[in-house]
């Protein structure tokens, strides 16, 4: 009967976590692909990983330092790229590197118990509490009401922001808050896929979604849809195999986007032939 | 209709430009690179606060609605996933506030103005599926569709393809029948043709502190460099400038 119910939670639990981890990782993700902002967001990733480390140490919710470590690395890099002209590229590789390093530093310092850095680093299903699986579907209503309502702005100060400044005098707190919000997403889906694994939860998806469509909204839909499957498939296979779920989701979503690239390239080809 | 009057800048960049646009101009306006044609066109789209003076339109302090705006081309990347009819449509925000939502007559009004570039049939495409002409024209659309007063462009024929250049030219020269035209060029010889009169924009020196610039009036007030073109074939007198 206790299995029973163990499995039913944890059945939910899985099953909740891959919709809004897909939510959210397909609508941010969207926006990182189509902006080309895969290494920032990378660089984001990893930068969290110190707010984890200072989260333990002084006995805060690990996630909440990750939060904060996360934004402020967003916005670090693109106050250091624009105002203290360090090229945008090496700002993010030296922020990526510090976090970790803080990260470690500071997990080492705690004392007493040591948490288990595998779980932060590949992502561990058995340790997402609820409050997670809850903050990721706050998350999820935060982002669509906020891509939602503010859809062709978004779109199209990603587009070509030196078009939208000339129409536009709050170009800059929507990049901030967009970047804000993306650099969340990220930090609340490390507990599904882990600091190594999560950016690829954010681009893996509208690479596969892209291969149907070029129109930004249908790009989103389709990313969530492939996410989904990919989590909910991996999720599904980590729990019969009994192999990590992070990187058994990355890597079904990997196997997806191959198949379907293949199919795409097979109908292209019938499509010429006839 | 239209005067301006701004000097701006820690190094000043521009200094007493004084000049007026009026219905139907269509003013070339070349100087050297770094002479202060981009800040001049900063200062008229309110993207750079002039330090001193004032852009003034139909008496009153401009706005962004009745100016049309042609970049140049690297401000977009054209393997953005958005379709020619939002890039278009784009063009209508300024109207707009931040929660936007097309109606179905912005739809009809980047549906004619498609049908006027002669993008028909690329209204879904993406910005890589076109030609270098096609994707200008694109950004031509999102310039006019808020039927502007005064068009500005920058450096159009830096990428304009050659085979598409006298059809962009001529199509400039159907929309200056409804609007004024400020377009900006350090490329004397291929915009002399199509213009009607010539601004020039220069600054003195390349280190000078505090750099200054010449811009006169159009033809009446003599400007440095100076190029009158009229009819079909045009004469073009190009004085020594310093």
């Amino acid at each position: 009967m206790e299995t029973n119910i163990f499995q039913y939670e944890f059945i939910i639990k899985g099953l909740l976590g891959a919709i809004f981890a897909s939510i959210t990782a397909g609508l941010a993700g969207t926006y990182v692909v189509s902006k080309r902002m895969v290494f920032l967001s990378g660089g984001i990733t990893h930068a969290s990983f110190g707010g984890i480390g200072i989260g333990y140490f002084i006995g805060i919710n690990p996630v909440v330092g990750a939060a904060v470590f996360g934004i402020l690395s967003a916005l670090g890099v693109e106050y250091l790229s624009v105002k203290q002209k360090i090229r945008e590229d090496s700002a993010i590789g030296i922020l990526w590197a510090f976090g970790m390093a803080i990260g470690i530093i500071f997990i080492y310092l705690t004392p007493g118990y040591t948490p288990n850095l595998m779980s932060y680093l590949f992502g561990s299903i058995l340790t997402v509490t609820q409050a997670d699986i809850m903050a990721l579907g706050v998350m999820s209503v935060i982002l669509i009401l906020y891509f939602g309502i503010f859809y062709r702005t978004i779109l199209y100060i990603s587009f070509d922001e030196v078009f939208a400044r000339t129409y536009s005098s709050y170009v800059d707190i929507f990049k901030y808050i967009t970047t804000s919000l993306i650099a969340l997403t990220i930090v609340l889906n490390i507990r599904m896929a882990g600091v190594v694994l999560v950016i690829s939860l954010l681009t893996i998806p509208p690479n596969i979604a892209m291969l149907f469509t070029k129109v930004y909204f249908k790009i989103v839909l389709w990313s969530v849809l492939a996410g989904f499957v990919g989590t909910a498939t991996g999720y599904a296979i980590s729990y019969f195999a009994g192999i990590p779920v992070g990187a058994t989701i990355i890597f079904t979503l990997v196997i997806i986007w191959v198949i379907a690239k293949g199919i795409v390239h097979l109908a292209t080809k019938i499509s010429v032939l006839t | 209709m239209y005067s301006l009057s701004a000097s701006y800048g820690a190094s000043i960049v521009l200094q007493d430009v004084n000049f007026k646009v009026n219905e139907n101009d269509f003013i070339g306006v070349i100087g050297p690179n770094g002479g202060g044609k981009t800040t001049l066109l900063k200062v008229i789209l309110g993207l750079l606060k002039p330090a001193k003076g004032k852009i003034v339109f139909n008496n009153d302090l401009l706005n962004g609605n009745s100016i049309g705006y042609l970049p140049q081309m690297s401000t977009g990347d054209i393997n953005y996933p958005v379709t020619v009819t939002d890039i278009i449509l784009s063009g209508l925000m300024m109207r707009k506030g931040v929660i936007s939502m097309m109606s179905s007559s912005d739809k009809v009004k980047a549906r004619k103005v498609i049908d006027e570039l002669g993008l028909s049939g690329m209204a879904q495409s993406t910005l890589n599926e076109l030609s270098g002409g096609q994707i200008q024209r694109v950004f031509l659309g999102r310039a006019i569709i808020g039927n502007p007063k005064l068009l500005l462009l920058d450096e159009p024929g830096n990428f304009v393809d050659t085979t598409f250049e006298n059809d962009f030219y001529e199509k400039l020269r159907d929309l200056n029948k409804r609007m004024a035209i400020l377009m900006v060029s350090h490329d004397v010889g291929t915009i002399s043709s199509h213009i009607k009169s010539f601004a020039c924009v220069n600054r003195s020196l390349h280190y000078h502190p505090s750099p200054e610039i010449t811009n006169e009036d159009l033809l009446a007030y003599g400007c440095p460099i100076q190029l009158v073109t009229h009819g079909e074939v045009p004469h073009t007198v190009l004085k020594y400038h310093k």
